[in-house]
Formats: C-alpha cells, sequence, structure tokens
C-alpha cells in the first residue's frame, strides 16, 4: 500500500473542502471496500479524510412516512431497524443477504452506494481495463465473464455494480443527499451511478469532493408487500449470480403496481421499467410474471458465459413475484 | 501533515500510546505493534474471518480497519476474553466440542461467536430469518450468522454445536 496522509473529519463542510482541494484525496468510511482496495494497489489516495465520527447515524421516519438514513449507519443497524424490518422487508433482506456479520458492522450506506466492482480484471494491477486505467482495453469480453453484465455494458466495460442494498433503494424510488463546494443537493439514485459507454471511469454523477451525507426512502403504500431474492454461487457470504428486489401491489387477481430492480446483472442497480410497465393491469400470474421479465430482457446483450443470466433472472421474478402474489391473495 | 499518526488504542482494558504508519491496519497494529498474535492474518482481505475482533462490543474485520481511525474505542480480542484466568463460555464450548482442528480460524471463529451472540440477544434478524423475529438460534441460523468466519479444515460440523451450547445455557440461565 502507498504511504498517505490522514484526517479525521470533525464536520461536513470541513471533509468536503479537504477533499475537494486535493485531487488524490479520498473519503474514508467503515473502509471494507477502499482498505481492501488500497492492499490491492488499485486505489493510491494521497490523503484520507475519515468520515465515521461525523453525526450522520440515525434513521429518521418523517410525518409522511419517508425514512431518512444517515450515510453512516451501518449496514447491519440498518437490517435490523424496525422501521426497515417491518416497513421495507426488500430493504433489510436485500442487506442481510450481503457479505458477512463482521463486514456489515463495519460497512456504511455511503460506502456501500459507492463501493466498486468486483470485476477480477479491474482488482487486477496487471491486467488492462478501462475502468481502472481508461484506453488499456478489456480482456473480460473474451475472457472471465461469467459474473459480469447482460444489461446496461459498454465495448469498453461489462462490469457489474456488486451492491445488494442498491437494488433494494432502487426499486424503493431512493434519493440520495448530497453536500459539495456548492451547497447541499439531492439526485435520484437512479442518477447516482453512470452507465459506462465510452467512459466506465465515470462511475457516478458525484463530483470529486461531493459527499454522501444520507438518503431518503419516500412512503410507499404497498411495501411491506417486497422481498429481495438473491442467488449466489454459495449459500451465504457471496457476491450475487443475479437478484431481484420486489414490491407487489394486487388487487382482485391483478396487478395494480409493482417495483422490481434486478442485481448483479447491469453496471449500475438496474431498475426494471419495461417489466413493470409490461405489468401493470395483467394478472398476477407466473405466465405475466414470466411475460413481464422477458419484456425487460429483450434489450440483453449476453456473452459466451454468461447467456445463462438471462433464464436465471427471469425464474427469480417469476418466484419472487409468485410468492408476494401469494401473500397478498 | 505526516503519514503518521498519533493514535489512543484501548485493547482488552489496558491503553496503548503509539504512533502508527496510517497504513497500518488494526490486525497490525495488535500483532506487530503489541505482541497480540491471538487475532491470525488469513487472507488480509476480509474475505476468511481469522483477523475477528470486538470493536466497541461488535464483530468486525481488524485487517480491513485502519488503526488510526480506532482512536479510543474498546478492542477486545481472543486474549481478552478470558475472565481472570477462567475460560470465556464460546472458548469453553470450543474445547469441550473440539471446535477446531489446526487451529488457526479459532479465535476469529470465538471473538465472532462472542459478537455473533450478542446480536442475537439484541433481536437482529438473519438471511435465514423467517417472520421477522428470530425465534431461537438453531444450525441454520447458526451457520449463517457465521458465514464469515471460514475453516479450511471443516471443523463446522463441531463449531457449530459448541456455539450452539453457549446459546442454549444462556437462554437456560436467562428463564431459570
Amino acid at each position: 500500500m502507498r504511504p498517505f496522509q490522514f484526517v479525521r473529519a470533525d464536520d461536513a463542510a470541513t471533509a468536503v473542502q479537504t477533499v475537494t482541494a486535493n485531487p488524490k484525496a479520498k473519503f474514508l468510511a467503515g473502509g471494507t471496500n477502499l482498505v481492501d482496495l488500497m492492499k490491492l494497489g488499485v486505489e493510491r489516495p494521497d490523503l484520507l479524510v475519515d468520515l465515521t465520527r461525523l453525526p450522520f447515524d440515525s434513521v429518521d421516519v418523517e410525518a409522511d412516512g419517508t425514512v431518512r438514513i444517515g450515510t453512516n449507519v451501518r449496514n447491519s443497524d440498518l437490517a435490523a431497524h424496525p422501521a426497515v424490518r417491518n416497513g421495507l422487508p426488500l430493504l433489510s433482506q436485500a442487506l442481510l443477504a450481503g457479505a458477512s456479520g463482521q463486514l456489515r458492522n463495519m460497512a456504511t450506506v455511503g460506502g456501500n452506494l459507492l463501493q466498486r466492482t468486483r470485476c477480477a480484471y479491474f482488482q487486477d494491477v496487471t491486467k488492462p481495463c478501462n475502468k481502472r486505467q481508461p484506453g488499456s482495453g478489456c480482456p473480460a469480453r473474451q475472457g472471465d465473464h461469467r459474473n459480469l453484465a447482460i444489461l446496461g455494458a459498454s465495448e469498453a466495460c461489462i462490469a457489474t455494480h456488486p451492491s445488494d442494498m442498491a437494488v433494494a433503494l432502487a426499486a424503493l424510488d431512493a434519493r440520495v443527499a448530497v453536500s459539495g463546494p456548492d451547497g447541499d443537493r439531492e439526485t435520484p439514485l437512479a442518477e447516482l451511478h453512470a452507465l459506462p459507454g465510452e467512459h466506465p471511469e465515470q462511475e457516478t454523477t458525484l463530483r470529486h469532493g461531493e459527499l454522501i451525507t444520507g438518503i431518503a426512502v419516500p412512503p410507499l403504500a404497498y411495501a411491506e408487500r417486497s422481498a429481495y431474492r438473491k442467488v449466489r454461487d454459495r449459500a451465504s457470504y457471496a457476491f450475487a449470480v443475479a437478484s431481484v428486489a420486489a414490491a407487489l401491489d394486487v388487487e382482485d387477481g391483478v396487478v395494480r403496481d409493482v417495483r422490481l430492480a434486478f442485481g448483479a446483472v447491469a453496471p449500475k442497480p438496474w431498475r426494471a421499467h419495461a417489466a413493470e410497465d409490461a405489468l401493470r393491469g395483467r394478472p398476477a400470474t407466473a405466465a405475466s410474471f414470466r411475460a413481464a421479465a422477458e419484456a425487460e430482457l429483450a434489450a440483453a446483450e449476453p456473452l459466451r458465459d454468461n447467456a445463462f443470466k438471462v433464464p436465471l433472472i427471469t425464474k427469480v421474478v417469476v418466484r419472487t413475484l409468485s410468492d408476494l402474489a401469494g401473500e397478498t391473495s | 501533515m505526516t503519514e503518521a499518526t498519533r493514535v489512543q488504542l484501548h485493547v482488552n482494558g489496558r491503553l496503548h500510546e503509539l504512533a502508527l504508519d496510517n497504513r497500518t491496519t488494526l490486525l497490525d497494529a495488535l500483532r506487530e505493534h503489541l505482541g497480540l498474535t491471538g487475532s491470525k492474518k488469513g487472507c488480509d482481505h476480509g474475505q476468511c474471518g481469522a483477523c475477528t475482533v470486538l470493536v466497541d462490543g461488535r464483530r468486525i474485520n481488524s485487517c480491513l480497519a485502519l488503526a488510526v481511525t480506532l482512536d479510543g474505542v474498546e478492542i477486545r480480542t481472543i486474549e481478552g476474553l478470558s475472565d481472570d484466568g477462567a475460560l470465556h463460555p464460546v472458548q469453553q464450548a470450543f474445547l469441550d466440542r473440539d471446535g477446531f482442528q489446526c487451529g488457526y480460524c479459532t479465535p476469529g471463529q470465538i471473538c465472532s461467536a462472542v459478537g455473533m451472540l450478542d446480536e442475537f440477544d439484541q433481536g437482529w434478524p438473519s438471511a435465514v430469518t423467517t417472520g421477522g423475529q428470530p425465534a431461537a438460534l438453531d444450525a441454520g441460523e447458526v451457520r449463517e450468522r457465521m458465514s464469515g468466519n471460514l475453516c479450511r479444515c471443516g471443523a463446522y460440523m463441531n463449531i457449530v454445536p459448541a456455539i450452539l451450547d453457549v446459546a442454549d445455557a444462556a437462554a437456560g440461565r436467562s428463564s431459570a
């Protein structure tokens, strides 16, 4: 690991100023991904600004039902919080499906959103990678891409976003609170992560020095009827091969409304708008659910070794929505 | 600013004042600066759990925590679990159940189990918990909650019963 300077932030404004002033400075939160990438030589900051003592550590439910979550709330605390466990099951389940007990005790909300892809080429500095070193090439297209993207990728990059939590938040229309050198702003989570196009090194719409201070989850009347289902290569403590976050509102056997997002199949948490549009007003049956998944996956561009994800995620959609439909009937 | 930082580490009830290279992980601070070699370096990437320690009572991977971030917090390692010479109940249960073979993962397994049992007592759910509230620890819950600790000897068949023994004994005491 390269040497770096370290400061502990006492307030958000100073943290933002300090990082803004140094192009090679980075914010440090739980460290579960950043410290690992520094060991690997992928991240090489000159300065770390430690955010963990900043007061963004509470979960608050507002009068209209909006759940505001501070960026420093640990993944384990968020998963166990009554407002999340009872009111937003898909979010609690997504958090509990991720990583291990130890890592969930360290990982924060903001860090989880901004974690980097686990693509093997990105993490290996001896290999080309357009995301890590723009213009160096992408060996993944011809090489190891079994767990890489089938949606939203580009010639330059087929990396997937690894978060479980973010998939649930995408389904919930979460908003991200950002503090920057020009003040505070709020952005939809859907606009936080960028698709790779020709510039996979630009992963988010945050500018250097902008700090995520929290997220807001707006109320969803049927959020209690929601679930997160994750498929992975072992029973626990593994990244997803495919995952689905879903909430379903059924009346008289007909889908009144639905939220659907996919994980581990795209460079960002993938909100499945085409599937949602295909499902509203349709009978809440396995055939409708399958047709909806297929509507979304019409745009899929699978590669040699990840084409299995197309039928896999279709089946996960059918199973997850069928279970939810069963609960609501 | 320099590339080293003064830090006060409270480890197992003792205060240590150190000037550490900012790159030093908690694991390396414990092992290389404080001589506490019970916490083990397995993968050094947060994938095996051998380095698990308790920070303010919560289990974490000490290989991914920079020591300079932990100024003033309470750190407990495998060396600090016994009470005046008496083994912690989880340590005793691992002995009684032969919950190890080579022993390399054992300090991490034990610290993780101590943290996990506390999480369960606080009512935290796991990925296999159904119906909201975990009713009781069973083998499935223990395996899920302990999935961050790998044992390459494969001693899980004794580790899981050891942890269940402690949970059952605690439940018996609290209901008595």
